[in-house]
């Protein structure tokens, strides 16, 4: 694994859903992110990929990753004393691949980079055993597996563990992450893609994003300020932060108050992109009690700093902006499908006629929601 | 008292001097006199409060401290063996005004914060919002919603009461009694036009301030003076006193001579009668009692406020704290070693408690480990200097900050240490009709604003160079801090790294 590198700069995010449910390969995704290029510097790339499992849709999909067999070895003997492995097979890569296409980018080079190294990568479908979930829920029980990995198996990392999905991500550009995990033979209904330019923390395969906790997948252009505060205060409800990054906090964030709290998603993004008070003042009643409880009681989830993030779940994707926008988003409609991306120019790349084409206001998220079934 | 020499020398330039007797008057503690047509002062009485350095027209005054020979002697000191002079002579408790005076590091000034370069810009407060405000008051876990009929969420959970406060700053518990009521007045006028909250320490509230109930704390301490239903009902919340940072453990005590018609009457005691504040309420044995009384106050005034409880940091503070917020506390206070008192015997002062840095990083820990943090509010008090040791308590982990001394300097007080003499220069901790006329309480409100004023720009440049635009941002955020020359153990338990450690 490469070692860490400190160069200031941003990063570069780009997703695409089918709000109707039709799946889509990996190619648009990566030819979006693919002209981005430079705003990465090939330390982390990755994507996530809603409805690529139909054969095992109701399994957790652990997508691991392990230094060594031998963690491999201590992880399964895990794995097997506490669910029922379905399915298991190492996620199939090309190493040495690299992106071979051409785009509209000028003077980008391409495939100068290719991924020669990786750790062991494995992907496993397991169902929780039904005495498993008396006294939790199952969520409940894989969101504890998830932090117990991630913080006592040396060595052995989640990538990803919702159903239906995964993420695919490592050190390297994320065109060519994409070619070497083959990403042109998946098919999904939702995309999200980032390419890193790590600056604060340490660039290595499991701190590239997107970020994952069960149906939960987060890509990030920026830095959280507040991560100090924000890991604080979930670290009493159960989550560990161990990977080194300020993105994570985002991912266990939703988790708590979504899954957890049960909070609509649009509500919980105004404890993270919290409206300012001189505006909630002038809400009407309902909802200005709403969001003044909301910062009352949720303070310590602000996510303060410049960011630009997409959530994806396997029911949609919701795209916002730190509170006075520092990082930028243009978001894009065609028919059924709905683009978001660090640039215009990304979109364009794979839909050059969008029927409508926006920059969302600081902290006024864009939803994209499924609202037919996955075909 | 001829035995013991006097700490200060009193100097008047005879060459300057106009001879208008205008220092004379002002000495409030008979250090100055007048007499074959010249100032004569005497150096014994002379407490350094500068009244009359402030007032002499002629900048004709100096004071100095007395040079005593000295016989380098660091374990004898000019202090130490002063006390004991004093305690020879007299016998009885040595007593102070204001907080513990001694050279020990103070570790606020080794306390770092960070800012942005480059990857996280920071935020231009004069052109962004900046925001400050914070509600002190139990939060619950989580909140709950429910759809009505049209389909829109509303909040299904009932909040506790909360105090807002625009500024993390409320002013500290000091008494009418222990200082003037123009004292009173203007911390009163200050909080109203502030944004924050007074508190009226234990001695009751003067009717005056009836109208500024929405900007104050009243307080219930041992003594239980000047508590009444209207009393609790006139405030945004209720702090009862367990403990003081000056003085862990002791109890009051307002001399009868302070005790005059307008105090008698808000703290309900006869004139010219000693006031003794037990050391313990004698209904608060253990926690369940300190539980009772909490309820009871709740009780009495329609779960409409929160009720708080101050305490003073002692060894045991986080294992204290956490129990009183089990106890059903809304707002903790925790008073620190370096607190500040009107009254209190040096001993206590100087050797008892411990420093407020540390006890509220471990509460805020302790707390947080319990998953019991949102169930109360952090105030933390003993000894705020500046708006950067309120941002370094914030991301301690303190929801605001106490001021006294801050407060009483802001107003005119020099730090001079004899609050108990009730002899103040400046108006503030007497009761002297002359003495109190000297604070204007327009003035003085005005004074404490600006100050208020002052730290919440600087709050918002650091908030800003911190790139964030929210308090709530920085508060628990030790992330951004970092501790210069602080040994291993004290970075561990603030729960801050060494400056030169990056992420
Ligand atoms: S006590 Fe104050 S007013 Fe009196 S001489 Fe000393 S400094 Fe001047
Ligand atoms: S309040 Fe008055 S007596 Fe007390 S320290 Fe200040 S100036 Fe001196």
């Amino acid at each position: 694994m490469k070692s860490s590198c400190y160069i200031p700069s941003g990063c570069s995010i780009s997703a695409m859903m089918s709000e109707s449910g039709k799946r889509i390969d990996g190619r648009a995704i990566t030819k979006s992110i693919a002209l981005m290029h430079d705003r990465s510097n090939g330390l982390g790339g990755g994507f996530a990929a809603y409805g690529i499992y139909p054969r095992y849709a109701e399994q957790y999909a652990f997508h691991m990753m392990f230094n060594s067999f031998e963690a491999k070895g201590v992880f399964e003997n895990y794995l097997k004393d506490h669910f029922y492995i379905v399915h298991d097979e190492e996620i199939p890569t090309r190493p040495g691949a690299v992106y071979e296409e051409d785009t509209s980018g000028i003077n980008i080079e391409y495939g100068m980079n290719p991924i020669t190294e990786s750790p062991v990568l494995w992907r496993y479908f397991v169902d929780v055993p039904g005495n498993r979930t008396q006294f939790v829920s199952e969520s409940e029980y894989v969101f504890e597996k998830v932090m117990e990995i991630n913080s006592k198996i040396e060595g052995a990392f989640v990538a990803s563990s919702g159903k239906n999905m995964g993420i695919f991500k490592g050190l390297g550009y994320p065109e060519d992450i994409a070619a070497f995990y083959n990403l042109d033979e998946y098919k999904a209904y939702i995309w999200t893609a980032h390419g890193r330019f790590p600056t604060n923390t340490p660039g290595w395969w499991g701190g590239a994003h997107p970020f994952g906790l069960l149906d939960w997948s987060i890509v990030h252009n920026g830095e959280i300020s507040s991560y100090g505060i924000n890991k604080r205060y979930l670290e009493p409800f159960g989550y560990r932060m161990e990977l080194k990054t300020d993105t994570e906090v985002v991912a266990y964030m939703f988790d708590l108050l979504v899954r957890r709290h049960n909070i609509p998603i649009k509500t919980a993004i105004s404890a993270l992109s919290a409206p300012f008070w001189k505006n909630i003042d002038k809400m009407p009643e309902r909802e200005r009690k709403i969001i003044t409880a909301i910062r009352q009681v949720y303070g310590s989830a602000l996510l303060n700093g410049p960011y630009s993030i997409v959530l994806g779940h396997s029911r949609g994707i919701v795209g916002f902006n730190d509170r006075i926008k520092l990082r930028p988003m243009t978001c894009a409609r065609k028919d059924n499908m709905l683009y978001m991306s660090s640039e215009e120019s990304a979109i364009r790349e794979i839909e050059p006629n969008p029927d409508t084409v926006w920059s969302p206001k600081a902290g006024t998220p864009v939803i994209g929601e499924l609202y037919e079934e996955v075909e | 008292m001829a035995s013991i020499p006097p700490e200060f020398k009193v100097s008047i330039d005879s060459a300057r001097c106009r001879k208008c007797g205008i220092c004379v008057n002002n000495c409030s503690f008979g250090a100055l006199e007048f007499g074959d047509d010249r100032v004569i002062p005497d150096d014994s009485k002379c407490v350094a409060c500068y009244r009359c350095v402030s007032k002499c027209p002629d900048n004709a005054i100096t004071i100095t401290n007395y040079q005593w020979a000295n016989r380098g002697n660091a374990n004898w000191t000019p202090e130490t063996t002063s006390n004991i002079q004093k305690q020879a002579e007299f016998g009885g408790i040595l007593l102070s005004g204001m907080g513990n005076p001694r050279p020990h590091k103070i570790i606020w000034d080794h306390l770092l914060i960070d800012a942005c370069q480059v990857t996280n810009p920071s935020i231009d407060p004069l052109r962004e919002p900046m925001e400050l405000r914070t509600y002190l008051g139990k939060k619950p876990d989580n909140l709950e919603f429910v759809e009505n009929k049209e389909g829109e969420i509303e909040l299904a959970t009932e909040l506790q009461p909360q105090v807002k406060l625009d500024v993390p700053v409320v002013f500290a518990a000091m008494s009418y009694g222990a200082v003037s009521l123009n004292a009173h007045k203007a911390l009163a006028m200050a909080a109203k036009k502030s944004g924050t909250l007074m508190n009226t320490g234990e001695g009751g509230l003067h009717e005056d301030l009836y109208q500024y109930s929405d900007n104050i704390m009243v307080q219930v301490a041992s003594g239980r003076f000047g508590v009444h239903n209207e009393y609790l009902n006139t405030c945004s919340m209720i702090e009862i006193k367990i403990g003081q940072g000056a003085k862990p453990g002791i109890g009051g005590h307002l001399p009868g001579e302070k005790v005059g018609e307008e105090i008698s009457k808000t703290r309900m005691i006869p004139s010219g009668t000693d006031v003794l504040s037990p050391a313990p309420h004698h209904d608060i044995y253990s926690i369940e009692d300190l539980s009772q009384l909490i309820y009871a106050l709740k009780e009495a005034t329609n779960y409409e406020k929160p009720v708080g409880v101050k305490i003073s940091a002692v060894h045991n503070v986080a294992a204290i704290a956490s129990g009183v917020v089990r106890a059903g506390a809304d707002v903790l206070t925790i008073d620190g070693y370096r607190g500040g008192s009107g009254a209190s015997p040096m001993v206590i002062r100087d050797n008892v408690g411990i420093p407020i840095e540390l006890a509220l990083a471990t509460v805020d820990q302790r707390l947080r480990d319990e998953g019991i943090r949102n169930r109360a509010s952090i105030l933390c008090a003993g000894s705020i200097r500046s708006s950067a040791d309120i941002a370094k308590a914030v991301a301690l982990g303190a929801d605001a900050v106490v001021i006294g001394t801050a407060a009483l300097i802001a107003m005119g007080c020099s730090v001079c240490q004899r609050c108990y003499t009730g002899n103040c220069a400046w108006g503030i901790a007497t009761q002297k009709p002359e003495l109190v006329k000297r604070l204007d309480p327009e003035t003085a409100a005005q004074k404490l604003t600006n100050l208020l004023s002052g730290w919440s720009f600087e709050l918002k440049e650091i908030l800003g160079s911190l790139g964030v635009n929210s308090i709530e941002s920085l508060r628990g955020n030790r992330e951004r801090l970092r501790g210069y020359e602080l040994d291993e153990k004290t970075l561990e338990l603030l729960g801050i790294k060494s400056a030169g450690v990056g992420q």
